[in-house]
């Protein structure tokens, strides 16, 4: 058995005495893909922020391959090779689709090289393979700002591919698409996982038994149950949080 | 492509101008003294436009402060020449300018060594306001501080260097600033050959200034300036290390403002502490809100169509001109967020 890519272990973090995490603990192995779910304030978001460096645990061991994440910032996490999406997809509304993928390509960082860089045509290339991955291949000289919700989702999914992670941690990608366009973005995070571990956190449980993956529930800030989509949801306790007390 | 050809035909004006200067009186083509200085004052206003408009418009960090670097860049030109003027001050003195005899000094104080060469003066007119604004860039972006929070401090970094000029003992001639400069790299500076030199020298810094510029925001720093502007935390998710870039262009422009306030103090002929006065950063943000931010082309229209202004109305009617100013910048807020330059695209499309 291969060693995991993620490990988390008792990872706590408490807000003002209110514990968003609770000795919270998973493991996700070299390109699996694996559903996060969980009622309002379960901790998946904290969780995704834990790992990106942008919240720091209370306590507990937060590693990537080797590296202990709770030392480093969020900058210093994506080149390690953890790209995020965000629930909200953000992205840079005044450059293009093109402009925005190319920003997110692994190249050097620095002011100076930035000033240096020259688009080669394998880099083009690259950017030309991620576009059509993702289907905005017409769009490419399209402002992201007029992008509809749907292609915006997918314009951010392509700029984590850009910088070629390990590891992506993906934010409800189909809130507010469209049945077709979260059938094409499960078929989407299928095709990416294999390559790279995916991990993704979604409210919409259809869309997770389409991704037929691993299913975490977290509830409390903690983990409550693990298995297939049927496992879980057979599971007494996931139905007594998600059906009530 | 008409923009640039517009640009283009400016500068081509521009540069005829101290030409123009030289025709007799009764020429038609004859352009006043008045014209050629007030002209290369405003080119060099449009170099400070330049400035900030890079760490504004495209990196999205709003300098109330850039006055600051700019009359650093003067006052390091101010003291070359404070020493150029030599024995011939009103007291005589074969070392001190005129402001230490009469305040009791009996030798140059250490920091004034050097400003005896111009080279030194000019190196000095970048690397002070580029290491001032290093310091004080580090320390604000490293923490995160952005938004009207930066601007504030940066607001406040100018009062304080404006109280501290005023005082005597800060050895810069305190409230009189420098001023009776005599010459600079031996042309006597009340000549319409040295106004037209420095006025050659403002164009020549106005386009290197705009070649820099533009080399930064057409490469993929300049998009990944654009960015930080609009989503800077998206872009250290990204893995940009934010406070390097903003610091980047941050000292880039402080010293591209302190280099236009070394060419604009000999112009002028006086730098005084009222040039840190934090109005002047605001007014010349103002510029570059009516010219149009994140175009290069807009911070130069603003700078120079809001001084023309300024030069007219303070002319007819100086009472109104604050108002005027005000005006202007709630006026460009709502009905022009893009400046004058937006007009000129929308024209375009």
């Amino acid at each position: 058995m291969s060693e995991p890519v993620l490990y988390l272990d008792g990872v706590s973090v408490v807000f003002d005495g209110f514990k968003a995490l609770n000795g919270l603990s998973l493991i996700v192995d070299a390109g699996e893909l694996r559903a996060i779910i969980g009622p309002n304030g379960a901790g998946k978001t904290t969780m995704m922020d834990v790992i990106t460096g942008k919240t720091r645990p209370t306590a507990g061991v937060v590693r990537f391959r080797r590296h202990d994440l709770t030392k480093l910032d969020e900058a210093s996490i994506a080149n390690l090779g953890i790209g995020r999406k965000f629930q909200k997809p953000t992205m840079f509304d005044a450059l293009t689709v093109f402009e925005n993928l190319e920003l997110a390509l692994k190249a050097p960082r620095g002011p100076l090289a930035c000033l240096r860089w020259v688009l080669t045509g394998e880099a083009r290339r690259r950017i030309e393979a991620v576009m059509e991955e993702v289907g905005l291949a017409a769009r490419a000289h399209d402002r992201a700002a007029i992008l509809s919700h749907g292609q915006r989702q997918w314009l951010e999914i392509g700029m984590l591919l850009m910088q070629d992670p390990e590891l992506l941690l993906v934010d409800e990608p189909v809130a507010g698409m469209t049945d077709q366009e979260t059938e094409h973005t499960a078929a989407l995070l299928v095709r990416i996982a294999g390559r790279r571990s995916v991990v993704v956190v979604e409210h919409d449980l259809e869309f997770v038994r389409a991704l037929g993956s691993k299913v975490t529930v977290l509830c409390e800030g903690s983990m409550l149950s693990e298995g297939s989509i049927d496992h879980v949801q057979n599971d007494p306790r996931v139905v007594e949080v998600y059906l009530g007390r | 492509m008409t923009l640039r050809l517009v640009l283009i035909g400016a500068v081509l004006v521009l540069a005829a101008l101290p030409a123009l200067n030289r025709l007799p009186a009764e020429n038609a083509l004859h352009v006043s003294d008045f014209i050629v200085s007030i002209a290369g004052k405003w080119i060099t206003y449009a170099v400070l436009a330049l400035a900030i408009d890079l760490a504004w418009g495209y990196a999205g960090i709003l300098s109330l402060g850039h006055g600051a670097f700019f009359a650093l860049g003067g006052y390091a030109i101010g003291m070359h020449l404070m020493r150029l003027i030599g024995p011939r001050g009103v007291y005589g003195h074969p070392v001190l300018p005129d402001f230490m005899v009469f305040l009791g000094y009996k030798e140059l104080p250490w920091y004034w060594l050097g400003f005896d060469h111009f080279p030194f003066a000019i190196l000095m007119a970048m690397l002070v306001p580029g290491v001032l604004a290093g310091v004080v860039g580090y320390l604000a972006f490293r923490s995160r501080i952005t938004g009207v929070y930066l601007s504030i401090i940066t607001q406040a970094l100018t009062y304080a260097l404006m109280l501290a000029f005023f005082r005597n003992d800060m050895g810069f001639g305190g409230n009189n600033g420098f001023t009776d400069f005599k010459e600079l790299l031996g042309m006597p500076l009340n000549t319409a050959a040295a106004r037209g030199a420095l006025f050659y020298a403002s164009l020549l810094l106005l386009l290197g200034a705009l070649w820099i510029c533009s080399r930064v925001t057409r490469s993929k720093l300049g998009r990944v300036l654009v960015a930080i502007r609009d989503a800077e935390s998206r872009a250290r998710f990204l893995g940009y290390d934010v406070t390097q870039h903003k610091l980047f262009v941050f000292v880039l422009s402080a010293m591209i403002a302190g280099l236009a306030g070394a060419l604009y103090v000999p112009q002028v002929g006086i730098i005084n502490p009222g040039e840190f006065s934090p109005g002047n950063s605001i007014e010349a943000v103002i510029w570059v809100a009516v010219g149009g931010r994140g175009t290069l082309v807009g911070a130069l229209l603003g700078a120079f169509s809001v001084n023309a202004l300024k030069t007219w109305l303070t002319t007819v009617a100086p009472d109104l001109w604050l108002f005027a100013l005000g005006g202007l910048f709630v006026a460009v807020t709502l009905f022009l967020p893009r400046g004058l330059i937006g007009l000129f695209s929308r024209a375009q499309r």
